[in-house]
């Protein structure tokens, strides 16, 4: 459960005061599959790198499962991404030396998990996203879709609640934008939750919740037209 | 993260960058093989220096007109006096004492040598025969000075083996005359190039009774007496009895230097060890200076590699692994250019070994750890900064890959 409660954003850019996020409360609810729409500046990355903690919130509360997280060191928040968040980026963001199965396997060795362990998940996942074959190829030997199912093997092998994507789909065409969004939706119905940050309509309208924003406030939030469930 | 896998990373990163990794490892590398070269140099020199004195025997006292060690002026130099010359009479006085078991009277000088139309000037050395035994001299062919009193004028000669080869290039030098000064010798034997002699050239010497050598250079006077002690304890005792001697002879007047061998060679060792560490210092600059690149070079690597560090904050990674992660490519480097050096070093050692035979080279064990420790810890302290500043990155801005 994702929990923000008056949460404020501001950066100071030269002598003008940015309100990135402007008192936002919000709730996602464990399993939710959630859209994040709204024109540029609008503050939707600024909310995914909140949600996932990579950026602290200038005001306001934000409990991830109860807890509160405003008051973490930034050790104990390392510790939460790591078993807690997964991370799609529409850049991919690969090691481009490591092969797949070293990028996959890249948050459990930071984790400090066994080799066993290690190798027995990452050739799990890779299965799971149809790559068993891709596994030594490095990034600049895989076509996008592949790199992005890659990243999101590496965002799904230490078994997260949350997944968040920041358009996943902008470097891809339409095929592998698709797959994608297909693997990413199968994760989502094995419970994960799924927060997706887009501009496309089309990958809005696949989630069953579509939250728009604008000059950091949420100006809509509202189930899906015509979305299950 | 497990220690195997922080060296996977960190090597990975270093084979990525391989040109950048090769010229960090290049920089250490020059910095740890001048340590050991210009060490090595420094100790052979002083092996071969010190090599050479205990080669003489460390029994060995060394009596030299005038006192070293008088600061100021004598009140007796503005008479017109001057330091007593050591004449053989002293060499007989000092041959005596109780614990002295050689004396090698010296007359040193320089005279030409010629024999049936060739003439050579070389330096000639009078003496008598306890000078091979003093010296540790050997003997090509035929044989040294007979025994005798030390007065008796024999007109026999030793020669050394380039003055024989010249002055007798057809025919053998033992029992052919020659004439050194107006005085014509018979050659008795030729000496060894084997043997040694501090200030020397063995090869180039000519060797004749002391009293030949005073009158050829019309001078009574010894330009050194070379004593040997019966053995070593009994030096200091025979160092005293050597100036009361001396002093009972010239009228109380202390005016002789006495040099054991063991004071030449504690200060050939002082000046040689300073040598050596000054060398050291010196090469140690340069690690100093690999260390400055290694940092620079680590700087350019955290800004080029700013997304990943992004992204490795954003899969779980704490700051103090992102540091080790930098820190580990630099130590690293470091060691693997410290171990380059050292087979660089030892290599070059090897081959001025081969070039100079005579000089003893060879890293001082204290020299390779101190370039190893030094490099290690350039690496260490240089590459702690660009590490730290890679930790201390905000994950936003790191993934925009901005700075």
């Amino acid at each position: 459960m994702i929990e923000f409660r008056g949460i404020h954003r501001r950066f100071q850019v030269g002598d003008q005061l940015v309100r990135a996020l402007d008192d936002v409360t919000l709730t996602i609810a464990d399993g939710e599959y959630v859209s994040i729409m709204g024109p540029s500046g609008s503050g939707k990355s600024t909310l995914l790198n909140v949600v996932g903690l990579l950026d602290r919130p200038t005001e306001g509360r934000y409990l991830l499962d109860g807890r509160e997280t405003t008051e973490l060191d930034d050790d104990a928040l390392a510790d939460v991404r790591a078993r807690r968040i997964g991370f799609i980026f529409q850049s991919f963001h690969l090691v481009p030396r490591l092969t797949a199965f070293e990028n996959v396997e890249l948050p459990m060795v930071l984790a400090g998990q066994a080799r066993s362990a290690r190798r027995a998940r990452t050739d799990e996942v890779l299965a799971a996203l149809s790559l068993t074959d891709r596994g030594h190829h490095r990034p600049d030997q895989l076509s996008g879709g592949q790199r992005q199912r890659v990243a999101i093997a590496r965002a799904m092998v230490m078994r997260p609640t949350v997944l968040l994507a920041d358009e996943p789909t902008g470097n891809l065409d339409h095929a592998s934008g698709a797959e994608v969004l297909a693997a990413l939706e199968s994760l989502n119905s094995g419970g994960i939750s799924l927060i997706v940050v887009t501009h496309d309509d089309e990958v809005a309208a696949r989630s069953r919740r579509q939250v728009r924003m604008r000059d950091g406030r949420v100006v809509h939030d509202a189930p899906t037209p015509g979305a299950a469930g | 993260m497990r220690a195997g896998d922080l060296l996977h990373l960190a090597s990975e990163s270093l084979l990525r960058a391989r040109l950048r990794s090769a010229m960090m490892l290049v920089a250490t590398a020059i910095g740890v093989a001048a340590v050991v070269v210009l060490t090595s140099l420094g100790e052979g020199a002083r092996r071969y220096v010190t090599g050479e004195f205990q080669a003489l025997g460390t029994d060995l006292l060394i009596v030299l007109p005038g006192r070293s060690e008088t600061t100021g002026v004598q009140p007796g130099l503005f008479a017109g006096e001057t330091p007593r010359d050591l004449t053989l009479g002293d060499a007989r006085a000092l041959l005596r004492i109780p614990g002295v078991e050689r004396i090698a009277p010296l007359v040193v000088g320089s005279a030409p040598v010629s024999t049936a139309g060739l003439t050579r000037e070389v330096p000639v050395v009078g003496t008598n025969s306890d000078f091979y035994y003093v010296r540790n001299l050997s003997m090509g062919q035929g044989r040294f000075l007979p025994p005798g009193e030390l007065e008796r004028d024999m007109a026999v000669c030793v020669i050394g083996s380039k003055v024989a080869s010249e002055l007798f290039p057809q025919r053998a030098a033992v029992g052919a005359s020659v004439r050194i000064g107006d005085r014509r010798f018979r050659v008795i034997g030729v000496l060894g190039d084997s043997g040694r002699a501090v200030g020397f050239d063995l090869q180039e010497l000519v060797i004749i009774p002391v009293s030949s050598a005073q009158q050829i250079f019309n001078s009574e006077s010894l330009f050194r007496i070379l004593i040997q002690a019966g053995d070593h304890d009994a030096i200091p005792r025979t160092r005293t009895a050597v100036l009361e001697t001396i002093r009972a002879r010239h009228q109380g007047e202390e005016d002789v230097t006495v040099i054991t061998q063991d004071a030449v060679l504690a200060t050939f060792n002082r000046i040689f060890t300073a040598l050596t560490l000054t060398l050291a210092g010196i090469a140690s600059i340069s690690l100093a200076v690999a260390g400055i690149l290694i940092m620079n070079v680590m700087l350019v690597a955290v800004s080029q590699r700013t997304a990943e560090v992004g992204l490795l904050k954003a899969l779980g990674a704490r700051g103090r692994q992102i540091t080790a992660l930098f820190l580990a490519e630099a130590i690293m480097l470091s060691v693997a250019g410290a171990l380059a050096g050292l087979v660089v070093g030892h290599a070059a050692n090897i081959v001025i070994g081969r070039l100079y035979p005579a000089l003893p080279v060879g890293a001082p064990a204290w020299a390779v750890v101190l370039a190893m420790v030094i490099a290690v810890a350039s690496g260490v302290v240089f590459g702690l900064l660009p590490a730290r500043r890679a930790a201390r990155l905000d994950p936003v801005v790191a993934l925009a890959g901005r700075r």
